[in-house]
């Protein structure tokens, strides 16, 4: 299958990206790891009249910490970057869970953290995984940056709020008040294939005690549910059975799935208690061990 | 048929610039000319009549397409040959030597890891990848790493004996070396 014709640009500055985009009238679109939008162009869901190929320019492959604490996610760092860093385990557990779940091992080498953020698919593994941190999205323009948090991005599918001149140069997520937890679980039929269920959650302890939660759920409704009655029943409290049944409930109760070839409604709604208490009650053993 | 890499120069020149790129396939250095949406799965089988890469469901999902991008597994359907300017490709022609099979190869010939053999090239050029980074992988480790990678006939049990086979073999040869070292 052959996309639309397209001109091709190679920017090497984010500036000069920027810039071709300001030009394009809105006719651009932004190529980074192409993982979704090749095959959208490929089908004709997507025929941009130029394509800004971000991948020559230097600087954006990062994933770090600053000192402060806060988490920076470049542009150009791709799931497999995440899903090989050891360390990333220690730094951000919710991160380090989901990496090796997105997609394919061979997607994973060139699909990029930002942007599949920014290509909104309401089945997006990593909107659910920044919701739960309450990360943003940093995009930069001609008037320079401006940071959006990812709960308000995304404003319906495959659609979100950046500006046709600004280009996503990093997601962040801002630094813990307490030692951070957490795990993704992703149902899935076959690798590959989009979550029939996915659960994102989101710690931070101060000894056994949750000073933060964030709980996303993935593949349950028309969009990324961010179950917030759930994780705010969590916090102020240490993790016990009767407080993560009370969550799991909670999360179960707020998610919208329909019935489909991957499972009725009532199965997926089962799948994100089970997923919400076995993330929790793993939480709970390495908590209960540690102190 | 007429492909779209040979329709192309009659069509193109009007209003979208054919663009010059150079890329070093299986260590040669290629230089072409293509329309930026000439896919780089198409310009490897036909621009250039590498036709062990193969073209499956075409929609990102089998991984029969996969090809080495600087030594990362990529699905080429998925990329445009624009993109490979200054980088190196290796297709599933670039695995064996002059003279001899590439263990990976000895390995799905040994073990049967194929039936109709559609998906080989790119099961065996993930498998590169794989034996690069880890030459010593579990059962579980190959299964993870080819999971990208389809295969309707086989069961994947063959293939997955044919990878650790292909492991084995390896580390017997980087054995030997060390021995011949010592000597």
């Amino acid at each position: 299958m052959y996309p639309s014709r397209f001109s091709y640009e190679a920017p090497t500055t984010v500036k000069e990206a920027i810039a071709l985009l300001s030009k394009a009238n809105g006719e651009a679109k932004v190529l980074a790891g192409g993982q979704s939008l090749v095959p959208m162009m490929k089908l004709r869901f997507a025929a941009p009249q130029i394509l800004v190929d971000i991948n020559n320019i230097p600087g954006l492959a990062f994933h770090s910490a600053d000192p402060d604490g806060t988490y920076r996610i470049g542009a150009l760092c791709r799931h497999v970057d995440l899903e090989k860093d050891v360390e990333l385990a220690a730094q951000q557990p919710t991160m380090a869970a989901a990496a090796p779940v997105i997609a394919d091992p061979i997607v994973r080498t060139r699909g990029t953290v930002v942007g599949s953020l920014c290509h909104a698919d309401p089945q997006g593994d990593w909107a659910s995984v920044m919701s739960a941190l309450g990360g943003s999205i940093v995009a930069e323009g001609p008037n320079g940056r401006r940071t959006i948090p990812c709960s308000d991005f995304v404003n319906g599918p495959f659609q979100n709020l950046l500006e046709p001149e600004e280009l996503a140069v990093e997601a962040t997520v801002p630094p813990p008040v307490g030692t951070r937890a957490g795990g993704y679980l992703k149902l899935e039929r076959r690798i590959g294939d989009f979550a029939t269920a996915g659960v994102a959650v989101s710690l931070e302890l101060s000894g056994e005690q949750v000073v933060r939660a964030g709980i996303g759920l993935t593949g349950v409704g028309p969009s990324t549910i961010c179950a917030d009655a759930a994780a705010e029943t969590l916090v102020g409290q240490a993790l016990d059975q009767s407080t993560i049944e009370r969550a799991a409930q909670l999360a179960s109760d707020v998610s919208q799935p329909r019935s489909d070839h991957r499972g009725s409604e009532a199965y997926k709604r089962h799948i994100v208690a089970t997923f919400v208490t076995r993330i929790l009650s793993n939480l709970q053993s390495a908590t209960e061990q540690a102190t | 048929m007429t492909s779209l890499f040979e329709v192309m120069p009659a069509e193109t020149a009007v209003d979208i610039p054919v663009r010059k790129l150079t890329v070093n396939v299986n260590g040669k250095q290629e230089t072409l000319k293509v329309e930026p949406r000439l896919l780089l799965a198409h310009m490897i089988r036909q621009a250039l009549g590498l036709t062990g890469t193969h073209v499956g469901c075409d929609t990102t999902n089998c991984g029969a397409c996969t090809v080495l991008f600087d030594g990362a597994p990529v699905k080429s359907c998925t990329m445009f040959a624009v993109q490979a300017d200054g980088h190196d490709i290796t297709t599933v022609e670039g695995l064996a030597s002059a003279s001899e099979l590439d263990p990976i190869q000895e390995g799905f010939k040994d073990e049967h890891g194929l039936q109709c053999g559609f998906c080989t090239p790119g099961m065996m050029l993930s498998a590169k990848a794989l034996l690069t980074e880890n030459p010593n992988p579990t059962e579980d480790e190959v299964r993870w790493a080819l999971s990208g990678n389809l295969c309707r006939c086989t069961g994947y049990q063959n293939i997955v004996k044919a990878v650790l086979l292909a492991a084995e073999s390896l580390q017997h040869q980087e054995a030997s070396k060390d021995e011949g070292e010592t000597l």
